[in-house]
Parts: structure tokens; C-alpha cells; sequence
């Protein structure tokens, strides 16, 4: 690949329009022993200190969640992409995230931990000056400081923007006086630190400030009662004449709009690894039941009804980490390309992950949806002790829900899915355009009846997804054109393309991800994970049409609908294929070793 | 409880700068199911994870860690027996700390074999203080440790759950039958470790970027041969299921005892 070919590799959004060679993907197989180490750090660290103490942990025992984090900190595990300078280890993003999946499994120590190392340290790393820098980060990274961020207030949730927190600046201009309620803030409870977003005097947009714990004026309600993730603290802060020095606003005034939405970029990737490490666990711990349980004689893990469950778990599962760490890379890779031109590693780091937004955000609901049936089926697994509260579906399930919400609501991600791919169309950024037209066109022309293409271990799935980019582009395309500035109010249609673009992203990942692993270690060795991406692409195309179909309908009608139901048929058209035996074969091999094995 | 005192050698040459060599066996992870091929004289070892031996990780390695922490022991070594395939095992002991590790590159036989290799590279070093765990979780023989001890005339103790190092000489509480033993014994020693000795250690970030960097130096095997082969491996036979009896018919427990069980 030479120069230009790889700067166009590295477009986000353009896996809508795009083949991306197999070779390309960074594949969570390719992990080398250091990672490995690393995640063993992280798998034993939750085996010995919070897995024991779930039960406390949930009840919020005095000290004993700062202590994990100061335990955590000790391991280094809250500084593994703090650059050195800052006492961190520099590590790469796809070494985070890999740290944050596999600490996804201790449910409210894992919402701590992200809350901590995300949101509650990136903002000062990422936006603060060097002297807010050398004040802040190396305590944060070491746990010695805590940290929390204040953006959700009581009537300002997905409308971030519509705070009602203010800042005034002192007469003797040497202070902010900051005023106003969160909620929902992750930490609170024992956070040293509060990134906190409040317009100045009537500003349009949000500033961000650093606000220590120490500072006057912060109180906190008592620890909110939820449905789940009983562990983590969340109170609603009030900040009362909170008197916060001018030298701790955070980037510049008016800036803490997009330092909120692009930390949240990160936020959104990060979380989908969480929730993946998270269904693993569940995973593990249903078959291992499944093995134990018997029932007629038999363990349940021989009945039908239950493979089909543990098989689709570990589809799912595996479908949504394929495309967590090809977006990981290819974050890596804009950013590393950014800094090779000569821009500074952290706005590069920034501007490498904003590249990669659309894709943030499907893997945000893809792996947040994919955990939610892990959980759901993982209780429907253990029958009737998935209801006792003493048996541990119990609390996966409860934990599991709030994924779906917070990072930005599942719908509002699908929004901004479509939304930032229309607008990088808009903006010349990604050719949407001509791709649609021939689309268009090739409704008018004779069907391809295939048979001349040579038959090839991938090739039908790479034929079946070819198809599926041009189902979303001719209904995008279409829907754009028929809707115009109204599409943005048809959020039911908005839906069924987010849906669209995301069963096509996970779908695709998926089969790059197997293509590489059967380059790597033969077709012999692959053979679940060829049936895992058989079946995926398979239920994908049903899905695709599903969606297709409900969103054609509902803004097209007469002839121009007719025609686009025949293409979307012929686009998401596959041949017949026995997912049943597909699943059988993959759940033998889950029941086989004990635990989730791909 | 019984309390023996042993007599201690006289003739250590006991150096001021303590060194400590723990030995590392690479063993299958636990959760693996073992496989036979080859008409079952060999274990099939494709797709096995391999992990430190735990007795070697959790109470000898990290014994000799605290030691060198605690300012009495100047070098930990350690050392393991096998080919490049067992490096990212010593590495990862490595990373629980250890200035450095030696790779005897062979394919060894027996326990008799593994020991020789051991000990004539600790002659050319000359340790104070060689720690190993009680046994490796695979072929549990117990019995390289020992071998080590009369290879180098060292002292031996097997079974060691305390280990307080003073000056030329160690102080070892082991488990003997129903109780426990405590033994005076000078340099240099063979340690045999177990439960009790330390508590496992989970390698930090900083350990694990730096067991990188440590000297893991490959070193070609003496002509030691091996005295023993494995003729053939059997597998244990399936778990049978439970059979309940009861309460009220003890005649029928004993009766299954004798008869199914033939335990009396």
C-alpha cells in the first residue's frame, strides 16, 4: 500500500462504501504477551479482590470501593495510557480497551474504573494546560485523586447543551463563582476531582472547569437507589457559590461543548469493551450451569433450547468484539498517521478517535444490546435460580441495563450514527453520492444471478455484505432525497438506518476478523468461527431487510416503492443455509471447554 | 505439636552477598483437559495454556522476592528447564519480579535430568539459598528439589510453610505428619515451598513492561541423561456417578463399601 491508498484506509465511516482488505483489521487473536500479561493482571485482580466482595461492594461498604480503585491504582491499571511524563505507561488505545474488557466483568468496580479513567481523567489529559497537567494527572493516575465528571443535570440529560449550571467571573477576576445541580454523577460519592460543565454568565455553550473537592460550596444528596450497578456511587452534586480559581477552566471558555462530546467518542468505544469483557463472564458462568444442571437425566447443556442460547451469546459476543478492536486500530492508526504529519500526539489522539465517532457510536449499541441478551438469556439459562437474587444472573442482569443509557441513550447514538455519516457526505468528507447513484442505477439494470465468480471460502459472505452496503445506501440515499431537511424528524427512519449501518459494520468486521484468523491458523482451527460468521452474516441480512423494509414503507410508495422492495430483496438475498447446525456445532465446542472459548 | 532442632553444617562457604535461585516449571493451566496420542505415550500438548507451577510462583518465587526486598537477599535468579516455547512462562515470572532468568534450552526426561541441568548451572553461579515449589502440578514427583540439594551437597527441606532468613542461616517451619517441624540450617540450602511460605502476588504494570527488558540468558544443557522413560500415560477413569443410600439403611452402605467400593 503506498502513501495514499493508506491515508484513505484510515476514513471513518467508510466501511459503507469501501471493501477493507481482511489483512487490514487488527484481530483480538493478534494480542502479543505483553497485552496477554496485561490482561491476566486485570482477569486476577478481579478474581481476588472484587468478585469475592460483589456483595459488599453492592452494598457500598464504607471505603471499601476507593480501596479497589487504590488497590487497582497500585497494579497500575488506572494509568495504562497516561503518557509517562504524567506517571502513566503510555500504553496504546487497543491496550486500554483491552484492560477495560476484561475488567468489564466486575460489574459496579468496572463502572468505577471507567468513570475514573475515562471521563473522570481524560478531560484534564486531553484539554488541560501543562501546569494542569503536572497538577492533576499523576495523582489521578495513580488513584491517589479520584475523579468525576458533572455534565447531566436534572432537566439536562441527552440536550447537553441546555444546562442550567453558570459560572460568573469575580470583580477582582481571580475567580469563577460556579452555581448549579448535577446528577447521575459517577464517583461523586468519594471523587476528588470534578470536571464540571457550566456556561459563563449567558454564555451559548458550556465551559468546562477542574474543581477539587476541597474547594467551598460543594454538597452532596445521599447515594441515589438504582436498579443495578448498586456498587458505583452516584449522588447529585450542588455546587453553591463554589468559588473555583480562573487558572482551573478547563481549554477555553465556550469549549466545553465538544471536549464533552469528544471524550465521549472514547467513552462510547471504551464502554462497548467493557460490555463485551462483561458478556464473557455471563457466557462462562450460564454454560458452566448449563454443564452442572441436570435435568430429565441429563445436563441442560444437552437440550437444543439451551445450545441455540449459549451458541447465539457467543455470536453476539463475538460479532461485537470484531468490530470494537478493528475500530480500536483503526483510531491507532488515524492518530499515529495525525502525529507523523506533525500534529501534537494528544490532538491527534483527539482528532483520531472523532474519525472514528460513527463507528464509536455502533459499537456503543452493538455491544450494549449484544450484552443485554447475554444477561437475558443468561437468566433464562439457570431457569429458576436466574431469579434468586442469591445466584449471580441476578445482578448481571441488573447491571447490564444501564449500558443501554448512559455514554449517550442507545437512540441517541443510532442517531448520531446516520447523522455524522450524512453530514461527512454533506461535507465532501465521505462520497456517498456517486456510490448511491450507481446503486440507483443498478435497480434499473438485470440482476446478477452470480455462478461466473469463482467460489471461494469467503466469498458469499463478502457478496452477501457487498449487498448489504448497497441496501443501506439505496434506502439512505432514497430517504435523504424523499425526507430532505425533515429526515431528522423521522426518527423512526433514522432508526432503521442506524440499525442498517450497524448490522452491516458488525457483519463485516466479523467476516475480516475470521477471513485473517483462518489466514493465520487454517480452516481446520477455524472451524466455529467460520460457522460463528456464517450464521451471523446470515441473521445480518434478515435484519438489514427487516429494517430496509420498514423504513422503505414508510416514506415511498407506488412504483418507486415496488422497485426499492426488489432491490433491497435482491441485495440482502442469501442462499440457504442450516444456522441450526451451525449453532449445534458452535455450542458443542462452548460446552466442550466450559466457558466462552473464541 | 513436635519441634525438632537439626544440626547445622559447618561447611558452607557462605559469601556476603546473598543469592537466591527459584526454580520455574512451566506446567498446563489448570482448566485443561489433558489429551494422550501416540498410543498414549505422549500428551498432547496443541492448544494447552501453560502457567508458572504454582508452588514455584506464589510461595517460592515470591519468598525470594520478599527477601530481596526486605534488603537480605542481593539477587534473585531464576531459572527453568525447556525450550524457546517455554519463554513467555519465565517472562511472566519475570514480571513478578527477579533481576534475571536462565533458560536451560532443553527437552528434559525425567526429574533426575531437569535436576542435573539445575545444579551444575548453580555450580558455575554459587547460590546461597535455592528455592523451588513442593512439587509441579503435572507430573507431581516431588523430587527435583531434592536431587538439586545432593547434586550441589546442599541441605534440603521439603514442605517448608515459613522461611526466615538471618545472617548464614535459615530458619524453616515445615508440615510433618500431623504437625509441624521448625529446622535450623546453613547455606547453601535447598527449600522445598508450599502454602504458608508467601501469598501470591498479582505482577504489576511496571513488573510487566520491565520483565522485557531483564537478561533471560539461554544457556546450552550439560550431558546429563535421563534414568527413567515414561513407557505409557492412562487416563483417570470417568467420575462415576453418586449413589445415595439412605440414612436409614446402614446395611446397605456397608454392604455397597465392601462389595462396590471394596474400601473394607
Amino acid at each position: 500500500m503506498n502513501d495514499t491508498e493508506a491515508v484513505k484506509a484510515i476514513k471513518g465511516g467508510e466501511f459503507l462504501i469501501r471493501e477493507t482488505p481482511a489483512e487490514s483489521v487488527f484481530i483480538p487473536e493478534e494480542w502479543n504477551e505483553e497485552q496477554l500479561m496485561i490482561a491476566e493482571t486485570c482477569t486476577n485482580f478481579l478474581a481476588q479482590h472484587v468478585t469475592p466482595n460483589l456483595a459488599r461492594i453492592d452494598e457500598q461498604e464504607e471505603g471499601l470501593m476507593p480501596h479497589l480503585m487504590d488497590e487497582a491504582g497500585a497494579l497500575g491499571l488506572l494509568s495504562i495510557s497516561i503518557p509517562e511524563e504524567y506517571g502513566g505507561f503510555g500504553k496504546d488505545f487497543k491496550t486500554s480497551m483491552l484492560v477495560t474488557e476484561k475488567l468489564g466483568a466486575g460489574h459496579s468496580f468496572s463502572v468505577a474504573f471507567s468513570a475514573h479513567t475515562g471521563i473522570g481523567t481524560l478531560p484534564i489529559l486531553y484539554y488541560g494546560t501543562d501546569e494542569q497537567k503536572a497538577k492533576y494527572i499523576p495523582k489521578l493516575a495513580s488513584g491517589e485523586w479520584k475523579g468525576a465528571y458533572c455534565l447531566t443535570e436534572p432537566s439536562s440529560g441527552s440536550d447537553a447543551n441546555s444546562g442550567k449550571a453558570r459560572a460568573k467571573l469575580t470583580d477582582d477576576g481571580k475567580h469563577y463563582i460556579l452555581n448549579g445541580q448535577k446528577m447521575w454523577i459517577t464517583n461523586a460519592g468519594f471523587a476528588d476531582i470534578f470536571t464540571v460543565f457550566a456556561k459563563i454568565d449567558n454564555d451559548e455553550n458550556l465551559s468546562a472547569f477542574i474543581v477539587e473537592k476541597t474547594f467551598e460550596g460543594i454538597t452532596l444528596n445521599p447515594e441515589e437507589h438504582k436498579m443495578g450497578i448498586k456498587g458505583s456511587s452516584t449522588r447529585q452534586v450542588f455546587f453553591n457559590d463554589c468559588k473555583v480559581p480562573v487558572e482551573n477552566l478547563l481549554s477555553e471558555r465556550q469549549n466545553g461543548f465538544k471536549i464533552a462530546v469528544n471524550i465521549l467518542n472514547l467513552g462510547r468505544i471504551k464502554l462497548g469493551g467493557g460490555t463485551i469483557g462483561a458478556s464473557k463472564e455471563v457466557i462462562s458462568t450460564a454454560i458452566n450451569y448449563a454443564n452442572e444442571r441436570e435435568q430429565f437425566g441429563r445436563p441442560i447443556s444437552k437440550y437444543g433450547a439451551i445450545r441455540y442460547k449459549i451458541a447465539e451469546q457467543a455470536i453476539k459476543t463475538y460479532a461485537s468484539e470484531s468490530a470494537a478492536y478493528r475500530a480500536s486500530e483503526n483510531m491507532e492508526e488515524a492518530t499515529a498517521h495525525l502525529i507523523e504529519t506533525g500534529m501534537d500526539p494528544i490532538k491527534a489522539k483527539l482528532k483520531g478517535t472523532e474519525q472514528y465517532a460513527i463507528e464509536a457510536a455502533i459499537i456503543k449499541v452493538n455491544a450494549s444490546e449484544t450484552l443485554n441478551y447475554v444477561v437475558d438469556e443468561g437468566v433464562q439459562i439457570y431457569g429458576g435460580m436466574g431469579y434468586s437474587a442469591e445466584a449471580p444472573m441476578d445482578r448481571s442482569y441488573r447491571d447490564s441495563r444501564i449500558n443501554r443509557i448512559f455514554e449517550g441513550t442507545n437512540e441517541i447514538n443510532r442517531m448520531l450514527t446516520v447523522d455524522m455519516m450524512l453530514k461527512r457526505a454533506m461535507k465532501g468528507e465521505l462520497d456517498l453520492m456517486g456510490p448511491a447513484q450507481k446503486v440507483a442505477g443498478e435497480l434499473m439494470s438485470i440482476p446478477d444471478f452470480g455462478g461466473s465468480e469463482e467460489e471461494t471460502l469467503f466469498s458469499k459472505e463478502k457478496k452477501y455484505i457487498a449487498g448489504f452496503k448497497k441496501a443501506v445506501l439505496m434506502v439512505a440515499g432514497s430517504a435523504v432525497q424523499k425526507l430532505m431537511q425533515q429526515l431528522g424528524k423521522e426518527q423512526e427512519v433514522l432508526m432503521n438506518l442506524a440499525d442498517m449501518l450497524i448490522e452491516l459494520y458488525v457483519a463485516e468486521s466479523t467476516q475480516l476478523r475470521v477471513e485473517k484468523l483462518v489466514g493465520m491458523r487454517g480452516e481446520e482451527a477455524c472451524k466455529e468461527q467460520l460457522d460463528i460468521m456464517r450464521v451471523y452474516v446470515n441473521d445480518a441480512a434478515e435484519k438489514i431487510f427487516k429494517s430496509g423494509k420498514e423504513a422503505i414503507n414508510s416514506f415511498a410508495d407506488g412504483d418507486e416503492r415496488r422497485m426499492m422492495m426488489m432491490g433491497l430483496k435482491r441485495f440482502t438475498k442469501t442462499e440457504d443455509f442450516n444456522t441450526t447446525q451451525a449453532r449445534r456445532n458452535i455450542a458443542a465446542k462452548l460446552i466442550e471447554e466450559n466457558k466462552y472459548c473464541f | 505439636m513436635k519441634k525438632i532442632s537439626l544440626s547445622v553444617r559447618n561447611d558452607n562457604n557462605y559469601t556476603s552477598n546473598m543469592k537466591i535461585l527459584v526454580c520455574i516449571s512451566q506446567v498446563p493451566d489448570t482448566s485443561t483437559k489433558i489429551m494422550l496420542k501416540d498410543n498414549d505415550t505422549a500428551v498432547n500438548t496443541q492448544g494447552t495454556t501453560y502457567i508458572i507451577n504454582p508452588y514455584d510462583e506464589w510461595y517460592a518465587l515470591i519468598r525470594a522476592l520478599e527477601l530481596k526486598e526486605n534488603g537480605v537477599a542481593t539477587d534473585v535468579h531464576l531459572i527453568t528447564v525447556g525450550k524457546a516455547d517455554t519463554e513467555p512462562v519465565i517472562r511472566k515470572a519475570l514480571a513478578l519480579g527477579g533481576d534475571e532468568a536462565v533458560r536451560i534450552d532443553a527437552d528434559s526426561v525425567d526429574p533426575y535430568q531437569t535436576a542435573n541441568y539445575i545444579a551444575d548451572y548453580a555450580k558455575t553461579v554459587g547460590y546461597d539459598l535455592v528455592l523451588c515449589g513442593k512439587e509441579s502440578i503435572d507430573y507431581n514427583n516431588g523430587s527435583v528439589g531434592v536431587m538439586i540439594a545432593e547434586l550441589l551437597d546442599a541441605d534440603y527441606i521439603g514442605f517448608a510453610t515459613n522461611i526466615q532468613v538471618e545472617g548464614t542461616t535459615a530458619t524453616v517451619k515445615r508440615e510433618i505428619e500431623g504437625g509441624e517441624e521448625t529446622d535450623l540450617v546453613n547455606f547453601p540450602v535447598v527449600i522445598a515451598c508450599q502454602k504458608g511460605v508467601a501469598e501470591a502476588r498479582i505482577p504489576n504494570m511496571r513488573g510487566i513492561m520491565a520483565a522485557r527488558t531483564k537478561p533471560l540468558n539461554v544457556v546450552t544443557p550439560t550431558a546429563s541423561a535421563a534414568v527413567t522413560a515414561i513407557l505409557s500415560y492412562e487416563m483417570p477413569p470417568a467420575k462415576a456417578g453418586v449413589k445415595m443410600v439412605s440414612p436409614d439403611n446402614m446395611d446397605e452402605l456397608v454392604e455397597l463399601l465392601h462389595s462396590e467400593a471394596k474400601v473394607i
